[in-house]
């Protein structure tokens, strides 16, 4: 009852009209069809302060940092460093130092496979990973695994989308160097129970990365409560800059870990015989980083915390049920992953209908979806389909936006019939 | 919904709900699998060719409706042609993908295959399109057993 009535409350706290205001591109026409965004995995829209932070640092700040003695330059330090404490507060880490911006993800997956994995996996050893992973969190690992002879051990996903945490159980032995595993699919939308994942990892002191793509939009996280060695996400699905995206880890990690690329701004001193390499977190931020996107980022999370996470994710919870009521109810329609623990990305398939005719068809209507197998191929070999059509709601989309797509769905098999 | 029906035009949903010559051809003289990775859509073509011509010429495979009915359509198209006839349909269903909207295509040549000149419009789809046609064109070039890629 208690849950209930701080749900209520939440929900009333939460005028998501105010907040569509904010979005720009949302208020545009597509194909003579109010814009419909369904595609948020994918990339999220970007609220105006973050476009306006973008503007005003390059109309004013624009500086190369840390070196520069000048005003600018000084300017733009703050900003950038300003930005990876917002961060740091926004996932709780327990020091800046933890903080390392990369291009996404996937780069943050690869300076642990690279930095982290490559100096302590040998012959023999396993590195496990889900079936429900997205390609960037199998390739990385693949490569290692032949450079090195080690082995990749896949955690099965029952036919509901969910782990098979006793299988996981079995899978972790004297051998496992490292469990990496999406803490929210991008595919299907399930929530992992990550922090059991890792307590069981950690009792056998294997470490764990969490590929928290999509988890940063969708849930409150706290890498110390989940108590993660490294935690990968990207701006761009958190309502920032593309190209910008950070890697958590663990301090004690970060210390013993070898750079990722070598460059400036990850040295404090170089000569032809020695080079000594920056403290953390600047020893894996070779070369001028994207600092207007930094900068950007740090400007989306101030959003997302004067929205709310704790209203977003109430919000959210509510408008995944709303749609997955409503696309029940659409003939021959399937959805794929039906764990009660999701955020709110559906996947489906209509019939015998293929997913890119589906999409090509939801577009002409305004409805921007994506088809396909979302880089989670062995994902969809699992459940036998070569493609899926995904809608994933963001805390803009709303009811009528869920209405749009399944009006947009019939007339899919109204040319189909 | 004007603007889609010239996508979906009727032809297209009938061979995509029942494709021409979907089998395979135990005695092809070639067999070449296509694979257009954005999509996954996967198809092989089958080629039996005698004398310069295509004797039979079949698909199998999954794939959308526009893929499915373009294969399908194409192995009508090519059956009983010379080998030179079925090059000279490919490079003018290819240009008719190619060019911009509202060009002139060889309307004569390509018959009913200008059914598929509104993909034109859409082009994340051109290669749903012309998957089976490259296929087609590597089994032509002899190849038994090879793949393509649409990328």
């Amino acid at each position: 009852m208690e849950a209930a009535r701080v749900m209520v409350k939440l929900m009333a706290d939460f005028d998501v009209e105010r907040i569509r205001r904010d979005f720009p591109a949302l208020a545009q026409k597509v194909r003579g069809h109010g814009l419909v965004y369904l595609d948020n995995a994918a990339t999220t829209q970007k609220p105006k302060p973050v476009i306006d932070t973008l503007v005003e640092f390059y109309t004013t700040h624009n500086a190369n940092i840390h070196r520069g003695v000048h005003a600018l330059s000084e300017r733009s330090t703050q900003a950038y460093e300003e930005a990876r404490k917002k961060i740091q507060r926004f996932i709780n880490a327990e020091s800046h130092e933890e903080i390392v911006f990369v291009r996404g993800t996937t780069e943050g997956i690869n300076l642990v496979a690279h930095s982290f994995g490559r100096p302590r996996i040998h012959k023999g050893d396993e590195i496990v990973v889900s079936a429900m992973e997205h390609h960037s969190n199998i390739v990385p690992w693949q490569i290692l695994r032949d450079e090195t002879g080690a082995n990749l051990k896949v955690i099965p996903v029952s036919d509901e989308g969910e782990l098979d945490l006793a299988a996981y159980e079995r899978l972790l032995t004297e051998r496992t160097r490292l469990v990496s595993v999406v803490y929210v699919s991008n595919s299907i939308g399930t929530v992992n129970p990550m922090s059991l994942i890792i307590q069981k990892a950690h009792a056998r002191g294997i470490p764990v990365l969490v590929d928290g793509a999509q988890a940063v939009s969708h849930l409150m996280v706290d890498v110390q409560a989940l108590d993660c060695d490294f935690f990968a996400f990207s701006g761009h699905k958190l309502f920032g800059p593309t190209g910008v995206g950070v890697l958590y880890a663990k301090k004690a990690h970060l210390a013993a870990m070898p750079p990722y690329q070598g460059g400036g701004d990850m040295i404090s001193s170089v000569t032809f015989e020695k080079t000594r390499y920056n403290t953390l977190p600047y020893k894996f931020e070779a070369g001028t980083p994207h600092i207007s996107g930094g900068i950007g980022l740090g400007s989306a999370v101030d959003y997302l915390e004067r929205a709310g996470m704790e209203k977003i994710a109430a919000y959210e919870s509510e408008l995944l049920d709303y749609a997955t009521e409503a696309l029940g109810r659409v003939e021959d329609l399937r959805i794929i992953g039906t764990s009660r623990h999701k955020a709110s990305i559906v996947s489906f398939v209509l019939g015998d209908i293929h997913a890119h005719d589906v999409g090509t068809i939801l577009d002409r209507y305004g409805v921007a979806v994506r088809t396909g197998h979302h880089c989670t191929m062995p994902l969809m070999e699992r459940f036998g389909v070569a493609a899926t059509v995904r809608a994933s709601f963001a805390f803009y989309n709303t009811r009528r936006d869920v209405d749009s797509l399944v009006e947009a769905l019939n007339q899919v098999r109204k040319v189909f019939r | 919904m004007s603007d889609l029906r010239e996508l979906y035009q009727e032809m297209i949903l009938e061979h995509n709900k029942q494709p021409r010559n979907f089998r395979e051809i135990q005695d092809a003289t070639a067999r070449t699998e296509g694979f257009n990775p954005l999509c996954g859509d996967r198809l092989t073509v089958y080629l039996k060719i005698a004398g310069g011509r295509v004797k039979d010429v079949s698909f199998k495979g999954s794939g959308c409706a526009i893929s499915k009915s373009s294969a399908s359509m194409m192995t009508a198209a090519v059956m009983g042609r010379t080998v030179k006839e079925a090059e000279h349909l490919f490079q003018a269903f290819r240009d008719m993908l190619s060019s911009k909207k509202g060009a002139p295509f060889d309307a004569e040549r390509l018959g009913k295959l200008a059914v598929f000149s509104g993909v034109n419009e859409y082009p994340a789809r051109i290669k749903c399109a012309t998957l089976a046609w490259h296929t087609l064109r590597a089994a032509l070039d002899g190849g038994t057993d090879g793949s393509v890629s649409t990328e």
